[in-house]
């Protein structure tokens, strides 16, 4: 895991870490992460208050929101690694397509299990990681125009292995997916007065814990340190010996291996598959890490911010849905609405900044 | 004497030969012919071209090269302005396929108004041209101020429409599936009692026009300066901002064309399966005409004989019953195998390998 050779170094990457915490962290982390705590919270509270009818009131409501993003979570804390080392992956929905698909046919006809296909999925990613990664890292080509490719490549192998929607039919992957967590004492009165618990789905403390995990990577150890290093200034980073290329190469890798973990999980949730599967995928991750503070430009970002960047996209969604607009195109115009607000709001503290 | 001149000879066709590899053309129409070649051995009847009647008995011409001609009407366009747009803000467009969408949905909602199934068009046909062009440019333009004013690298700028622009498309149709009457027809296929498809003539025009526009105005060398170094070109006298959204509006223009072209082919548009995956092959084209995808110099000729290059590519892979689908999967590894050329690192490495030949061949130019 260790980068780094001796003493010497973690000497160099401790001044990093100091420098960083001066310059960033009661500027750009805090300041963007507040404003998207308080933007999903007073998102969320309006919402209560103006649609409390709509489904709002309920708190299973609320669990829904993590239910529904598990998959998203996990894989936007992959690219906001990636964005902090100043570099990007849209290949992401293609993966988890391929991933979907992939697992689904062998369930159904090759006799895979539940730990075989997770097997499969992580495969899957971990290989899109290497590649991409070396390419970006190793070869220093574009990563957008390497991670479009690979998009392309993960939707086009869906359609190689199967052209239709396909379901999963393999009895203890559903028993496994359909399980899910009650949560004592919570829950909603329905309209016969009876008291249903509130339930959570076991993706969910999956996405929870890799959150906390990917906090703790990013803040206490030497690789997630360089990741910022590196994003913030490759030459100043090389300066302090720490291995440019190795970094960005491991950012992939990690990406890649998250989008492995999170098309797994979004299979357990849905459990199908088909060509256009979790497209846009990659926008909403990216968009998610961008409203979670994430400077496209490398260097600044913080994994609770995905997760809430994560929450408040959701929370929009949710409100669009329900607010019962019967025209289909209003979900993906007002996520790419805000994505824009966002970038363009970065845009401003960037040039600030200068 | 007579063996010094043979050696003369023998170095000055190394030399020939060294040139032609060496040659911005090389790799694009090399790429193309060995594409034709395959498909001429697949089907060796693949050349021919014939004089047919349609249905309603007028002549049209008949032929596999005449298909490709024909088909690569919208993705010839598009590398014109995505090659442009490549060279002065070193990013691409990832949004032409989403725009050509919006493009196509005004069109179609500005001659079919609120019907389904109009028996005659609601507008001039030229109207909706001209508002369709006008709606690519309004994109291009979003994407433009995104770029040179706040900016912001070109894939994130046009990521935003990328997501939203079939999603507008469907909103600027009004949800609606209509069919335009068939006069509207000619512009996608043939005009009755002329037997080349129109879309080939649009196409000759808007090259003619680009080459033409590339040959009077001062657009190619600013776009190179602010390519290649914008502060440079900025103390020089150029406005890099103003460069680069212009670059994105005339991008936004062609994508209009290409979105009358692809609405007329069918006299109807879907915004979400509109032409698929096209921002994919436009980067192709521009990559596999010898431009660098990093900004700077280009070429639109490459890009021209690229484009066509890629379309004989899809329609190989049509023949060879290749799902729709799955068609990406191969130009993906193309774009791959390019870039990685293209690449500086593998390059230097190549270059180590092949100065004892370089140094060969430069010796018989200076003796030359």
């Amino acid at each position: 895991m260790s980068i780094l050779h001796n003493v010497q170094d973690t000497g160099r990457i401790e001044v990093i870490q100091n420098k960083l915490k001066r310059e960033n962290s009661l500027t750009d982390t805090a300041f963007l992460l507040t404003i998207t705590i308080s933007l999903f919270i007073a998102i969320y509270a309006l919402s209560i208050v103006f649609l409390g009818d709509k489904g709002f009131s309920k708190i299973q409501m609320f669990f829904n929101l993590f239910n529904e993003n598990a998959a998203l979570i996990v894989i936007a804390c992959g690219l906001s690694i990636v964005m902090i080392t100043g570099s990007i992956d849209i290949s992401v929905g293609g993966s988890t397509a391929l991933i979907c698909t992939a697992c689904i046919v062998c369930l159904n006809n090759y006799g895979f299990n539940f730990f075989t296909s997770l097997m499969l999925a992580l495969a899957i990613g971990l290989t899109f990681g290497v590649v991409q990664g070396f390419l970006v890292a190793y070869l220093e080509i574009q990563p957008f125009i390497v991670t479009l490719a690979g998009m392309f490549l993960g939707r086009g192998l869906v359609a190689l292995i199967e052209v239709n929607q396909i379901q999963v039919k393999n009895a203890g992957f559903e028993m496994l997916s359909g399980a899910r967590i009650l949560i004592p004492f919570l829950g909603d009165i329905n309209k016969k007065g009876v008291f249903i618990q509130s339930k959570l789905e076991y993706g969910v403390i999956v996405a929870i814990i890799i959150v906390c995990l990917m906090y703790w990577l990013l803040r206490k150890t030497s690789l997630g340190r360089s990741f910022y290093a590196v994003g913030g200034n490759p030459q100043s980073a090389l300066m302090l010996g720490i291995n440019v290329k190795r970094t960005k190469f491991y950012a992939h890798l990690l990406c890649g291996l998250l989008a492995g973990i999170g098309g797994f999980l979004y299979l357990f949730h849905t459990r199908s598959g088909s060509v256009q599967q979790a497209t846009g995928l990659e926008m909403d991750a990216i968009a998610a890490s961008i409203i979670g503070g994430t400077l496209l430009t490398g260097g600044v970002g913080n994994i609770f911010g995905t997760l809430f960047g994560v929450l408040a996209s959701g929370t929009v969604l949710l409100i669009v849905t329900a607010i019962g607009s019967q025209d289909p195109w209003w979900p993906q115009i007002t996520r790419a609405a805000m994505l824009c607000f966002f970038i363009v709001l970065q845009s401003f503290i960037c040039s600030r900044k200068k | 004497m007579s063996r010094n001149n043979n050696n003369l000879n023998s170095n000055r066709s190394a030399l020939v030969l060294k040139e032609l590899i060496r040659h911005r053309l090389f790799i694009p129409i090399a790429f193309l012919a060995f594409l034709l070649l395959i498909n001429v051995f697949i089907n060796p009847g693949f050349l021919g071209v014939s004089l047919g009647r349609d249905s309603s008995g007028n002549p049209v011409l008949i032929g596999n090269l005449i298909n490709i001609l024909n088909n690569a009407a919208e993705l010839v366009i598009l590398a014109i302005g995505m090659t442009l747009v490549t060279a002065s803000s070193r990013g691409q467009d990832i949004s032409v396929g989403a725009t050509v969408a919006i493009a196509g949905g005004v069109i179609m909602r500005v001659l079919c108004g609120n019907e389904t199934q109009p028996t005659e068009l609601h507008a001039p046909i030229i109207v909706a041209l001209l508002l369709g062009c006008l709606a690519g440019m309004a994109c291009g333009a979003f994407n433009g101020i995104l770029v040179s004013k706040f900016n912001i690298q070109p894939m994130v700028a046009t990521l935003i429409l990328f997501t939203a622009g079939r999603s507008i498309g469907s909103m600027a149709m009004g949800g609606l599936k209509p069919k335009a009457a068939a006069e509207f027809g000619y512009y996608g296929n043939f005009i009755p009692g002329f037997p080349i498809p129109t879309p080939i003539l649009i196409t000759i025009v808007v090259v003619a026009v680009t080459f033409l526009a590339l040959k009077i105005t001062n657009l190619s060398l600013y776009t190179r300066a602010v390519g290649i170094n914008d502060k440079s070109s900025s103390l020089n006298g150029l406005n890099p901002a103003l460069i680069k959204f212009l670059t994105f509006v005339i991008l936004g223009l062609c994508v209009g064309i290409a979105g009358f072209v692809q609405a007329s082919r069918v006299q109807t548009v879907n915004p979400y399966t509109i032409v698929p995956g096209i921002e994919m092959d436009v980067i192709l084209a521009v990559a596999l005409g010898g431009n660098s995808l990093s900004g700077g110099k280009f070429n639109m000729t490459g890009s021209i004989i690229g484009a066509y290059t890629i379309q004989t590519l899809t329609s190989m892979l049509t023949t060879l019953n290749v799902n729709t689908n799955a068609v990406p999967v191969f130009k993906a590894v193309i774009i791959i195998m390019l870039v990685v050329i293209q690449s500086p690192i593998v390059k230097s490495f190549l270059g180590n390998k092949f100065t004892v030949l370089k140094s060969t061949v430069g010796d018989g130019k200076e003796r030359g």
